[in-house]
């Protein structure tokens, strides 16, 4: 590699890497302002915010477009650059409306922050997007497009995901970004677009504040269950360092915040790995459909639902573990307290935009009741706690409750790609022989990185070919294998976010991949200090069996597992006035 | 002598506007690596005072192809297209097509070369090479970033050449030795005699004006560059001021209201934008509001001018405020 040689505001600077000023400028502590730039995606050049001057070129330009070159002067601060700064952050002011208000960016606010250090905090232009609508898909993910910028990035995440829904129509000044009108095409709500927008316009179901009414119903037992990747990745909205393991302060927090019980989600992805396991396990026995896909993700089951039925057969009927876990709360634990189901009122907290959608599949009630009442996000959560003032930087470490607070290793590593296979595959290898692995560790399907990972795996002289698909975009290449060959796989686990869970839809951000990197190793830390690191061996699941499901044959059938149909477009509408449009449980038992 | 070489001595210069020396631009396509390569005429002219490819599409459409023809051989292409503005497009299809199954039939000897008459489905921003390239990809019609420059990933991401459609009819005189080192200028405003004119290149405003019979008795002012582009020079200015670029002139006299010359050019330019980058976009969207006002505030008019040339993403956003800053330096004397 050739030297290339630069000065940077007058300093001199060597280096071998071939990246952009903005990569180099950011490596080297020299803070350059972005909007439209996202390192997951390949650069826009549109906002021109980060502009730089570079001697002998005649004009500013972006730094996260142009690469680091022999010889080039650049000045990151001049009052040239200045001027022009300032000028696109007042443009942006008048396009984005600034509703700040239990905005998903309010917290870490990059418009607000600019705003500051470039003095633009008086608008000069009058905001021009205000009376322009807003778009809600399938009632989950909304565009407000009075905020909307028009940097493209959640077009280019979309088509990275391999959906496509966002589409730019109109030009100029009147271009509009917007929900793709064509019929086939249709959202699967994994709000990758969420995360990679620079202003907050798109945002989930907000449900936070019927949460909060919630708790304060004195009728009503409020259960709380926490996701596996939520306590590598909470720490965040207070000023942790990325890859922090969060547990019991995140736990502490929950209670404060009036919660009755907290229950674990990874004692719920002890049961999905041993129900799935049993059924993989069975399918392969017996001859049955393979590969069978795992269908933890509710978006990559939405998106075979909607554009591969032909695979629903390869789907395994598992429930996810959130919907596992709020079924044993609604079923087990109201019996072992002695309260009416219909008193039991579960909040899950999901690292996750999709799991908003699945809690409104009416197919896995039970009875009319939904095993799940509300989903928020890792980042309503932590809205919340500021709201209370809770700081898990300054809090006291507590436990789970009990009956559903113990868990495996297993189970932690779920929000990591290539986790649910990994946990399977630890017990299907004992469903299958009777004996526990010696080496529990299954590191070629690790890795947050790569987008499609390939493993053989021996158990009993059977060679398995298993295959991880980390994030969505990668999945037709794996369906085209196996259309080629049936045979190909035996067992796929598809994760529509790249990274998998820890870097959902929902997590803090920004995300990024070396944040996925650390949030995933924390998993597997979390993994590895427990002394139970397989599924079928955690106690409190043995004694739901044995109290609960052994005693009723099919009741484990009916109340964790599900099965899956066709589906046709979601209804996207369409309205201007958003405090009008705030939203209420429509089917639920509340 | 081989083409290249001839062009090279003959020193032409690309005629679309940017004037990039056209034996360069067919030298780098001719080493770029790629197993297709294209050649593209571009006919898009859509600036309201250029319409000299207008004139020679419907004059000397020969002439063109055969320029096509020989940039074709010289760079390795086996397609070229012929991307010409609606209007031209349906005038002058038939004829076009019909000379080209005839040249194609005599000159080369095997039929794997193809020239597409292409019809151009935006508006004048296409005139931009890389925007012309996603039109003519069925892509959105907006620019793309540069590097990578066409000549090397363009078309379909293949080495491409693309040349303004009278610097092919040039190269064609060249060939035929017949290059009198001249150039064609259109010429509309407040004259007499309007119309495109074949006169020697680097001429000075006044000598084209002259020359033309089109000096004004008047007092006047004019923009050299097409009417929504280009620079402006007051009468004194024209004695020295050298008439380059896409070599047009719209002459402009002092009875005109000058804001409506203004709002003009915010409207042809707030309209046919990509909107692609904020300081173009929201520019022309804010001047259009800010020259609606009473007290028009042309600071803050030339303060979004200034960062709009400096921060855009294409040309239209770079060059566009060079026309409006002399305007009201000149003109408004603001
Ligand atoms: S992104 Fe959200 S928090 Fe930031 S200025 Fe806009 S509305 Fe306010
Ligand atoms: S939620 Fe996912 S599928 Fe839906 S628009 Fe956003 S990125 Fe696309
Ligand atoms: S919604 Fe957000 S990510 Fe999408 S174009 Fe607008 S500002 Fe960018
Ligand atoms: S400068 Fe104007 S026309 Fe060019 S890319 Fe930007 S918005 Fe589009
Ligand atoms: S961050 Fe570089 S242009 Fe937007």
């Amino acid at each position: 590699m050739p030297k290339i040689n630069v000065q940077i505001n007058g300093k001199r600077y060597t280096t071998e890497k071939e990246v952009s000023i903005l990569k180099f400028c950011q490596e080297i502590g020299v803070e350059i302002p972005t909007l439209c730039f996202h390192p997951d995606i390949k650069f826009h050049a549109n906002c021109k915010l980060c502009v730089v001057e570079i001697e002998g070129w005649p004009r500013l330009n972006p730094a996260c477009a142009i690469k680091l070159q022999e010889g080039m002067k650049i000045q990151t601060d001049t009052d040239r650059v200045h001027r022009t700064r300032r000028m696109i952050l007042q443009y942006v002011f008048g396009e984005h409306v600034t509703d700040c208000k239990d905005c998903l960016r309010s917290n870490n606010c990059k418009l607000r922050k600019y705003a500051k250090q470039y003095k633009v905090e008086k608008p000069i232009f009058k905001p021009r997007k205000k009376n322009r609508p807003l778009y809600t898909c399938g009632n989950t993910i909304t565009f407000d497009t009075r905020k909307c910028i028009e940097c493209r990035n959640c077009i280019d995440v979309c088509r990275k995901q391999g959906i496509g829904f966002i589409n730019l129509e109109r030009k100029g000044y009147r271009s509009t970004v917007k929900p793709h009108d064509e019929p086939k095409n249709d959202c699967i709500y994994c709000g990758q677009c969420i995360n990679h927008c620079p202003v907050g316009a798109i945002h989930s179901r907000k449900e936070f504040d019927c949460v909060m009414d919630e708790i304060k119903n004195k009728d009503k037992i409020v259960v709380c269950q926490i996701a596996p990747s939520i306590r590598v990745s909470i720490g965040e909205e207070f000023g942790i360092p990325h890859g922090q393991i969060m547990t019991g302060q995140l736990v502490a927090g929950v209670k404060k915040l009036g919660f009755d019980k907290v229950f674990d989600v990874q004692t719920g992805a002890d049961f999905t790995t041993i129900e799935e396991a049993k059924e993989f396990v069975d399918r392969l026995q017996n001859n049955k459909i393979l590969p069978m896909f795992t269908t933890c993700c509710p978006a990559w089951y939405k998106y075979v639902e909607q554009k591969h039925p032909e695979l629903i057969p390869n789907c395994t009927t598992a429930r996810s573990p959130n919907m596992m876990n709020g079924a044993i709360i609604k079923e087990y634990y109201s019996k072992l307290i002695n309260v009416p189901r219909e008193k039991i009122c579960v909040v899950a907290v999901m690292p996750c935009t999709a799991k908003k959608f699945e809690v409104e599949r009416r197919e896995l009630d039970i009875d009319g009741v939904p095993p799940v009442d509300y989903v928020i996000t890792t980042r309503e959560l932590a809205h919340m706690m500021r709201l209370s003032r809770i700081d898990l930087s300054k809090i006291n470490e507590e436990n789970f409750d009990s009956p559903i607070g113990e868990s495996t290793g297993a189970s932690a590593i779920y929000g990591a790609s290539g986790g649910v296979m990994e946990s399977a595959l630890r017990t299907a290898y004992f469903l299958a022989t009777g004996k526990e692995l010696k080496d529990v560790n299954f590191k070629q399907v690790r890795g947050s990185l790569k987008g499609i990972k390939r493993a053989t795996v021996e158990i009993e002289g059977t060679e398995l070919r298993v295959a991880v698909v980390n994030g969505l975009g990668n999945t037709e290449e794996i369906i085209a294998e196996i259309k080629q060959d049936p045979e190909a796989y035996h067992y796929i686990e598809v994760m529509t976010c790249p990274g998998g869970c820890i870097a959902g839809g929902g997590q803090p951000l920004p995300v990024n991949d070396e944040i996925r990197k650390k949030r995933a190793e924390a998993l597997y830390q979390i993994d590895t200090k427990k002394k139970i690191r397989v599924a079928h061996q955690n106690p409190e699941v043995k004694k739901v069996y044995q109290d609960f499901f052994d005693k009723s044959p099919g009741l484990a059938h009916r109340i964790l597992h599900t099965h899956y149909e066709p589906r046709s477009k979601s209804e996207v509408e369409m309205y201007t006035c958003p405090i009008m449009k705030k939203f209420t449980k429509k089917n639920s038992n509340l | 002598m081989d083409i290249i070489r001839k062009i090279t001595k003959a020193n032409l210069c690309g005629r679309g506007g940017a004037a990039f020396p056209t034996a360069k631009k067919w030298k780098m396509v001719k080493e770029a690596k790629g197993e297709k390569k294209y050649v593209i005429a571009n006919g898009s002219e859509g600036e309201p005072g250029v319409f000299k490819d207008t004139y020679i599409v419907e004059k000397y459409p020969e002439k063109l192809i055969k320029g096509v023809l020989l940039a074709m051989e010289a760079v390795g292409a086996q397609n070229a297209y012929l991307y010409l503005r609606a209007d031209l497009y349906e005038k002058h299809k038939k004829n076009l097509r019909e000379i080209i199954q005839e040249k194609i039939l005599r000159q080369a000897q095997n039929d794997t070369i193809k020239i597409t008459v292409f019809r151009e489905d935006g508006k004048y921003l296409n005139g931009e090479e890389t925007t012309l390239l996603n039109s003519i990809e069925r892509k959105r019609s907006e620019p793309r970033y540069k590097p990578p420059y066409p000549t090397e990933c363009g078309l379909w991401g293949c080495p491409t050449l693309v040349n303004n459609v009278e610097t092919f009819y040039q190269v064609a005189q060249i060939a035929d030795d017949n290059y009198k080192n001249q150039r064609f200028y259109s010429i509309s405003g407040k004259v007499q005699n309007e119309g495109v004119f074949e006169l020697e290149v680097d001429l000075t405003v006044d000598q084209v004006l002259k020359k033309t019979k089109n000096y004004p008795e008047r007092a006047f002012f004019v923009q050299t560059g097409g009417g929504a582009h280009g620079f402006i020079y007051t009468k004194d200015e024209c004695k020295n001021a050298l008439l380059q670029g896409a070599g047009a002139l719209v002459v402009h006299d002092y009875q005109e209201d000058p804001l409506e010359i203004l709002k003009f050019w915010t409207e042809f330019f707030l309209l046919r934008n990509c909107g692609q980058c904020i300081p173009c976009r929201e520019g022309f969207y804010r001047i259009n509001q800010l020259l609606k006002q009473d007290e028009i505030d042309y600071e803050l008019i030339k303060e979004i001018l200034y960062v709009m040339a400096d921060a855009s993403y294409c040309g239209l956003g770079q060059f566009a405020p060079e026309g409006y800053l002399d305007f009201i330096k000149k003109i408004l004397k603001r």
